[in-house]
């Protein structure tokens, strides 16, 4: 599994390499978290199942949840589908989002951290539409993470379509004061063959920077790891073990992403994606 | 037979007579890309062309298809006329479906295999997709109707719906190579405008909207029957080149941002604005005019008196876009079976190579032993098949 991985090693060096150039060229323009990203005193420690190029997307910033945090009070709704909860009596207490909430609890000492649910599978974009606004003033979240792309790519979901759900569940969280972080889906290798994600998955992509979103990269994320051989995401069990470690994992690295993406200012020059010409 | 029907259509002037080997060779490849690019996570899929930019090798081989099939049926049509012409591009239409069929066969097989033995609760969902195995009534028959397309398996139907409409398409290319160019950009353009395209099952539409791929493949047909000839002045040029490459760069720098998100910070946002989303299904014009480029500058830089097309290096590529269906097909099949091995067997590097390798010698060796046994069939006792389909290296289109 190591040697697969030697195969992509020019990646995180040309982007760091990139990210050398990019400072150099545009130091003003380019958002804080590049800049963070480039020392590696100022990168938060790697927990075990973090993964080397994980921290070179353009983070957008999170206004809601840096305010919420300030006001020692930060609350989160999770919008999902199937692979966003987990199957057994305590599936509830191991799925990510109450991972994520532990996580986010530890690192913000004194904050009152609350994550609520709205996950049931099988569902697309516009199906999770039709319960986010009954969801979203139920738990008045500061920070909405998203969890989609799966089951549209499953039923091959017209892709204007998909794209038009997400900008609007976007508008909505915004339109009651909630931060929006998507999670895309996850590598599942022994379907890969079945499930056309590729397009879902840039769409996402695409929506995301349009509306300054930031995405938590699950799909390359478990790639890293069944390329680093930290999870056997092949191995055929009814065993719970594996995917309990999984949403740990999944859980805190996504606290990471919120914690960094809180501690990006809104630049006055725009986004990383405008360089403000 | 050949010379007689350069007299009966004065309009449009002879046909080539010698088969342009370019055609085979870069259907050969496009095939192999194709192969590589179908391997779920495939490693060597980084040295195929879309992952350097806008177009991959699906152009190309509907591009050389709709090339090949005005060449064929275009002298066909000359020869023996409409009706002929057309029942014998139906009859091609019904092979690509058989085709079809018997792939969804093997995809059936693999897929119930992998329902009976895969079992892990953290991919429950994602196994959901296996669930219409619990309705094989509905989606056998939405199958059936090209409805239902498992995922890779979209360029036969598309295949066989330009097949379909194609022998008007030719009838009126061969009378009016201009104006049968100009309908299917009105349809291509109508397609865009209105958003049409085929529904698929369960929901969705085509994920190669036939309505706008079918420009290519028209392109293809104008370009054998004399329109290559006429954009020779424009494509031969130096402008001509210096624009193909200036947009092959561009499309690069677009590519890189995609792997390098940094690197997205020098595209202006009306750049950003302008071009996406690369809409695949609908064949975004960025992606005809990164094809349009690739060609420009590949005939450029291979003429099709190189005599190095026929040095044995080629020979492989040649012989597999000689067969493209049946090379498709088993393209296909290994596809599915490479990335079988990637989930049974092993899934490092080397096992990546091998498979890769492996597959394209398998290619090799069938389509080297169907042109023997086309050989061999011409040549043996018995009522020998009509010279027209001899006349064309042994090969429809």
């Amino acid at each position: 599994m190591t040697g697969r991985y030697s195969f992509g090693l020019a990646l995180p060096v040309l982007a760091v390499l990139a990210i050398a150039v990019a400072g150099q060229l545009l130091p003003g323009l380019l958002v804080p978290a590049l800049a963070q990203s480039a020392p590696p005193a100022a990168a938060p420690p790697l927990t075990e199942c973090d993964v080397p190029d994980r921290h070179t997307e353009i983070d957008f910033p999170l206004p809601q949840v840096t305010k919420a945090i300030a006001a020692k009070k930060l609350s989160v709704l999770v919008l999902g589908a199937g692979s966003s909860q987990l199957p057994g009596a305590g599936g509830a207490k191991n799925a990510y989002p109450a991972r994520l909430q532990k996580a986010l609890a530890e690192k913000l000492p004194g904050v009152e951290v609350t994550v609520a649910t709205d996950v049931k599978p099988t569902r697309t974009a516009v199906e999770m539409l039709k319960s986010l606004r009954q969801s979203l003033t139920d738990a008045k979240p500061s920070l909405m993470v998203w969890q989609t792309a799966t089951v549209d790519a499953m039923q091959s979901v017209d892709g204007d379509q998909f794209g038009q759900a997400l900008a609007k569940g976007i508008k909505i969280a915004r339109s009651v004061g909630a931060d929006v972080i998507f999670m895309n889906p996850q590598y599942s290798p022994r379907t890969e063959s079945m499930i056309a994600l590729a397009t879902y998955v840039e769409i996402l992509r695409w929506v995301a920077l349009q509306h300054e979103v930031p995405v938590f990269d699950r799909f390359n994320l478990m790639k890293s790891w069944a390329d680093l051989g930290t999870f056997d995401l092949y191995s055929a069990t009814k065993k719970l073990d594996m995917a309990e470690r999984v949403h740990d994992c999944l859980g805190r690295l996504l606290a990471d992403l919120v914690l960094e993406s809180s501690k990006v200012h809104s630049p006055e020059t725009g986004n990383g994606n405008e360089p403000g010409k | 037979m050949a010379k007689r029907q350069t007299k009966e259509n004065p309009l449009i002037g002879p046909l080539p007579t010698e088969r342009d080997l370019r055609l085979d060779l870069f259907r050969g490849l496009a095939l192999w890309l194709i192969f590589l690019d179908h391997i779920p996570s495939n490693l060597v899929s980084w040295a195929t062309i879309r992952n350097y930019g806008f177009s991959d090798a699906t152009e190309i081989f509907v591009f050389i298809s709709g090339y090949t099939a005005a060449f064929v049926y275009g002298r066909a049509m000359q020869i023996t006329g409409f009706i002929v012409a057309t029942a014998r591009v139906l009859k091609r239409a019904w092979q690509i479906y058989v085709a079809h069929v018997f792939l969804f066969a093997i995809y059936l097989a693999e897929i119930s295999y992998v329902s009976k033995t895969f079992d892990n609760p953290l991919f429950a969902e994602e196994m959901g997709v296996l669930n219409f195995l619990n309705n094989p009534d509905v989606t056998i028959i939405q199958a059936l109707l090209l409805k239902f397309k498992p995922v890779n398996m979209d360029v036969l139907p598309l295949y066989i719906v330009l097949l379909l409409w194609f022998a008007p398409f030719l009838w009126l290319l061969l009378r009016s190579p201009t104006l049968g160019l100009l309908v299917s950009v009105a349809i291509y353009t109508a397609a865009w405008m209105f958003g049409l395209n085929f529904p698929a099952y369960p929901s969705g539409e085509w994920a190669f909207n036939p309505l706008a791929w079918q420009l290519l493949f028209v392109f293809g047909a104008w370009c054998a029957l004399g329109g290559a000839k006429r954009l020779a002045r424009w494509t031969h040029s130096k402008i001509g080149i210096a624009l193909a490459f200036a947009y092959l760069a561009f499309a690069f720098g677009i590519v890189m941002t995609w792997y390098f998100p940094p690197l997205g910070a020098y595209v202006p946002a009306f750049v950003g604005e302008a071009i996406y989303p690369i809409d695949k299904a609908n064949l975004d014009v960025l992606r005809i005019l990164h094809f349009l480029s690739l060609a420009v500058i590949t005939v450029w830089l291979v003429p099709q008196s190189w005599p190095g097309l026929k040095s044995p290096v080629f020979w492989p590529a040649i012989v597999c876009g000689r067969h493209s269906l049946e090379i498709f097909c088993l393209g296909v099949f290994l596809s599915f079976a490479g990335h079988f091995v990637f989930t049974e067997v092993s899934n490092r590097v080397f096992m990546h190579v091998i498979v890769s390798a492996a597959g394209i010698a398998i290619m090799v060796g069938a389509a080297a032993l169907i042109s023997w046994y086309r050989r061999v069939e011409r040549q043996g006792p018995g009522p020998r098949p009509p010279a027209i389909k001899t006349g064309y290296a042994g090969s429809e289109a």
